[in-house]
């Protein structure tokens, strides 16, 4: 995640330019200037306007076919559907006569080209607008210059501009070369349209690619293929943190197909470049089945003897001390609050480390050049992160290093790390001329992540007379990771309900290793919603209520947050009513208030992330072998005032429920002698079609700009499973992945 | 896919590993490499096989036919379009598997019952789970035939 400017002010764009120009046979390209871009990238170029550009960029051909660029990574998210969809309503453009190209990592044209933190919809949803506004606006100039008549007496229907008046019309594509001669408007001052006169947005549109993919066309980032290209696998230690000794690369060399073998010295940053050997030859199964035979022998130092047991005990360790490292939210007087306590209410939470296993394993396409320039063909959920990696290594200046975004198969935040950028940058250094792919079998992708980090939590809660929640203090033991500009590993100092309650003291104790560490899916939130809305629910139960009550009764008479710093700029602050707003409608939706059918039980789950509210129940049972059954799950969710691409973001929730669902039920990477135990999906078990319980979707329309749904979907599947089956059993599940020997 | 080729490998080489960087049809996917995804679905003689298992040399004369090839049989075709319809897929890299398996099942038994298509089907991952839409897309073909192809 590095490379990311913390200044990008998410509250959208002042003011902006546009450039217009003429293309070659008649025609109107027009690319968006937006100073939220300008601040979002080092400045390549000096003069106001064109430096940072935030490239929306459309073209208008005489067959009034339209092209627009999609500016950011495909994962899978739908975000090469979407953007456009935001431009192309503006615009005023019949959506079938509109094509979408992947723009390449270019910050200085498109601004941050990201996918993560679901920060692209909040992003963009109104500088992609303005950009097809501002084109729309162009074109009605140039018809009413064309016609003689006042602009305002124009109107659009999808790709034509209409005089009402006197019955005349133009395609777009019959004007896009006079309107590139038109003023550009100020993006700030063109006229949005009102959401009642949209056309685009709110409509389900089938991905862009998904023809292509049924028909298996090379779309992926390792479906590249380039003349005379070979392939890579890549030796590293299993041990985190080990360092390469020797390596008998003749003995690879000597292995059918292998064209070369040899070592490459990492900087001992996982986030760039480790120790290894690469294997290349003219078939990747040949240079991987080469790796048998190199015999590398590596120095482990002392991580080898890192292991999840020894964690657990650190932690257990650290919880009987009583003593955290440092506290990090301190409110009220806690100890009076526990020392007046009528009831305290006390538990301890683990959650495991979790590998993303994005299904197209890890992989990068290199190019170096004669004359020095890297080519490379990535998929990459940051490629100007990517970018700057590879330049950095390389000695280079990032425009030096081209590199075009491919689609990927599923990122779940493993890669926003471009670790595998970095390594076959440094084996096609060592051949210019040749383009190189880098593969990972799936044994190096789990073994070899940047895990969701495991965690440890010690929760008491202190209960008045009344029952009411008057203190609460957690112990986390996490761990220490290296310092970048976000951390997976960490809490929220106002993670809920901390603004709700008068007492509270969160304090942490960090554990050394050398385990890679990062973002998956939701970070920090896939782990706490399940600590917190677990504890809450046996806080409730204490109390007599149920949790949904709490949750409102916590709430009630507050008002919203102030905005807070985000990672990108101010974001809008936690608001309780739009809890209550989906809390409620899940309540209704899973009939909460009637008894599940017999042998069955509900549990609810809230979770805030991501700027996306969800509110969720899960119907649960155990079958005749104590095996946990999910029959149903209602979700309500808020992520704003539109649902822009109702496909997509149903697509979204649904997927981001199975796979939390997943991550309860059976997901945990275990470390073992300093690696990963886990290695493929015999003994790392994703959900399979079976297990899909019935899922009801329904979303909340609030009025707030819309935000993303990668995320915010997933975190409170988790505890609503948990819950529902302590409300089945009796029985508390406090630790991740479920372990249903508890229920005998 | 009706053609006949030859290609200089070993003959253990896996078939998914001749068609992707022998052959360069790189529509069937690598996802395990042990057979237990799916990604790499392909037929042979007509048996949803995964290619990342099956060594190169064990083919000799069967016919294999791959994702690039599947829109000419019907069932392939109606898939398809079911597919898209359904707007099935987010990732979209285990669907080339997902249809050929998919296909397999719907040309041996053309009206699979729920159970009959969650257990045809779970041999193969879909990470981004898209498991309600596969089954709807398969559903949908069970349901209209096809004719709508």
């Amino acid at each position: 995640m590095r490379n990311l400017s913390p200044t990008l002010d998410i509250a959208l764009a002042r003011r902006g330019f546009l450039k217009a120009s003429a293309l070659i046979g008649g025609g109107l390209a027009l690319t968006a200037t937006l100073p939220m871009a300008a601040r979002a990238v080092a400045s390549p170029a000096g003069a106001a306007g064109e430096a940072g550009m935030l490239g929306a960029f459309i073209t208008i051909n005489p067959d009034n076919t339209i092209t627009i660029i999609g500016k950011n990574p495909e994962i899978g998210q739908g975000i090469k559907t979407m953007l456009p969809m935001l431009i192309a309503e503006e615009l005023d453009a019949d959506w079938d006569q509109v094509s979408i190209l992947q723009g390449d990592t270019d910050a200085a044209r498109y601004g941050m080209q990201l996918a993560g933190g679901s920060f692209a919809t909040p992003m963009n949803w109104i500088p992609m607008r303005q950009t097809g506004a501002a084109a729309r606006q162009m074109l009605l100039a140039a018809a009413a210059q064309r016609w003689g008549v006042d602009a305002a007496s124009l109107t659009t229907e999808p790709s034509v501009v209409v005089h009402a008046a006197s019955g005349r019309r133009a395609t777009f594509g019959e004007l896009a070369t006079e309107a590139a001669a038109m003023p550009v408007p100020d993006l700030a001052q063109v006229p949005l349209k009102s959401a009642a006169n949209f056309r685009i947005i709110g409509r389900a549109i089938g991905g862009i690619d998904s023809p292509r993919i049924v028909r298996g066309e090379p779309i992926f980032g390792v479906d590249t293929q380039l003349p005379g290209m070979v392939y890579a696998a890549y030796e590293r230690s299993p041990v985190f943190g080990a360092r390469l000794l020797s390596a008998n690369t003749d003995a690879a060399k000597a292995q059918p197909g292998v064209i070369d073998a040899f070592t490459v010295e990492g900087n001992g940053n996982a986030e760039d470049l480790v120790d290894g050997v690469a294997v290349i030859a003219s078939n990747w199964w040949l240079a991987n089945r080469a790796r048998s035979v190199l015999s590398p022998q590596w120095d482990n130092g002392d991580w080898a003897s890192h292991s999840t047991a020894g964690y657990d005990a650190a932690a257990a360790a650290a919880f009987a001390s009583g003593e955290p490292q440092e506290v990090f939210a301190n409110k009220g007087d806690i100890g009076a609050a526990f020392a007046g306590a009528a009831k305290v209410v006390e538990a301890e939470y683990a959650y495991p480390f979790l590998a993303h296993v994005a299904m197209e394993p890890m992989n990068c396409t290199a190019l170096m050049h004669e004359d020095g320039h890297m080519e490379m063909w990535a998929p990459s959920q940051t490629p100007q992160g990517g970018q700057g990696a590879v330049a950095q290594y390389l000695g280079l200046t990032p425009d030096k290093v081209t590199v075009h975004i491919t689609r990927m198969g599923g990122g779940f935040g493993r890669r926003l790390t471009n670790d595998y950028m970095v390594q076959v940058a440094a084996i096609a250094k060592r051949m210019p001329g040749t383009p190189v792919q880098l593969i990972w079998s799936r044994e190096d992708d789990v073994r070899s992540d940047f895990y969701r980090p495991a965690g440890y939590h010690k929760l008491r809660a202190a209960l008045d007379d009344a029952g009411k929640l008057v203190g609460i203090d957690d112990h986390f033991v996490t761990f220490d990771r290296p310092p970048g500009p976000f951390n997976p590993a960490s809490m929220p100092a106002a993670e809920f309900p901390a603004n709700y309650v008068p007492n509270v003291r969160y304090a942490q104790t960090k554990l050394a290793t050398a385990v890679p560490m990062g973002a998956l899916r939701a970070p920090t939130s896939n782990a706490l919603a399940f600590v917190f809305q677990s504890f809450l629910d046996e806080v409730a139960h204490e109390t007599g209520k149920d949790l949904p009550t709490l949750m409102l009764d916590l709430i009630e008479g507050a008002e919203p947050d102030p905005t807070e710093p985000g990672f990108f700029g101010p974001t809008p602050g936690f608001n309780p009513h739009r809890l209550a707003a989906v809390t409620r409608k899940v309540m209704d939706m899973a009939r909460w208030s009637e008894p599940a059918a017999a042998g069955r039980a509900k549990g609810f789950g809230f979770y805030f992330s991501h700027m996306g509210y969800f509110a969720e129940v899960v119907e649960a049972s155990l079958d005749a072998r104590n095996q946990v059954v999910i029959h149903d799950v209602w979700a309500a969710g808020d992520v704003g005032s539109h649902i822009i691409n109702p496909h997509g973001a149903m697509n979204q929730v649904e997927g981001a429920i199975i796979d939390g669902l997943g991550q309860a039920l059976q997901l945990a990477v275990e470390i073992e002698g300093g690696a990963a135990k886990q290695s493929n999906f015999h003994n790392y078990q994703l959900p399979r079609m079976p297990m899909v319980p019935n899922l009801h979707v329904e979303f909340v329309m609030s009025d707030n700009a819309p935000t993303g749904l990668g995320e915010p979907a997933l975190p409170p599947v988790i505890p609503a499973l948990t819950n529902a089956l302590f409300a089945l059993t009796g029985k508390r599940v406090r630790k991740l992945p479920i372990d249903t020997r508890q229920f005998t | 896919n009706g053609e006949t080729r030859e290609i200089d490998a070993p003959q253990d080489m896996p078939l998914l590993w001749a068609l992707r960087q022998e052959l360069g049809m790189v529509g069937t996917k690598f996802g395990c490499g042990i057979g237990m995804c799916g990604a790499c679905t392909v037929h042979v003689d007509g048996v949803a096989t995964r290619s990342c298992s099956l060594p190169v040399g064990s083919i000799g004369t069967k016919q294999v036919t791959t994702i690039e090839a599947l829109g000419e049989s019907p069932v392939g075709q109606a898939l398809q379009a079911a597919w898209l319809e359904e707007d099935v897929m987010q990732c979209g890299y285990c669907q080339a598997g997902q249809l050929m398996n998919a296909t397999a099942l719907l040309t041996s038994n053309p009206n699979p019952s729920q159970d009959e298509i969650e257990n045809a089907m779970r041999g193969n991952i879909c990470r981004c789970a898209c498991y309600k839409r596969i089954n709807q897309a398969i559903a949908r073909v069970a349901q209209e035939g096809t004719a709508n192809a």
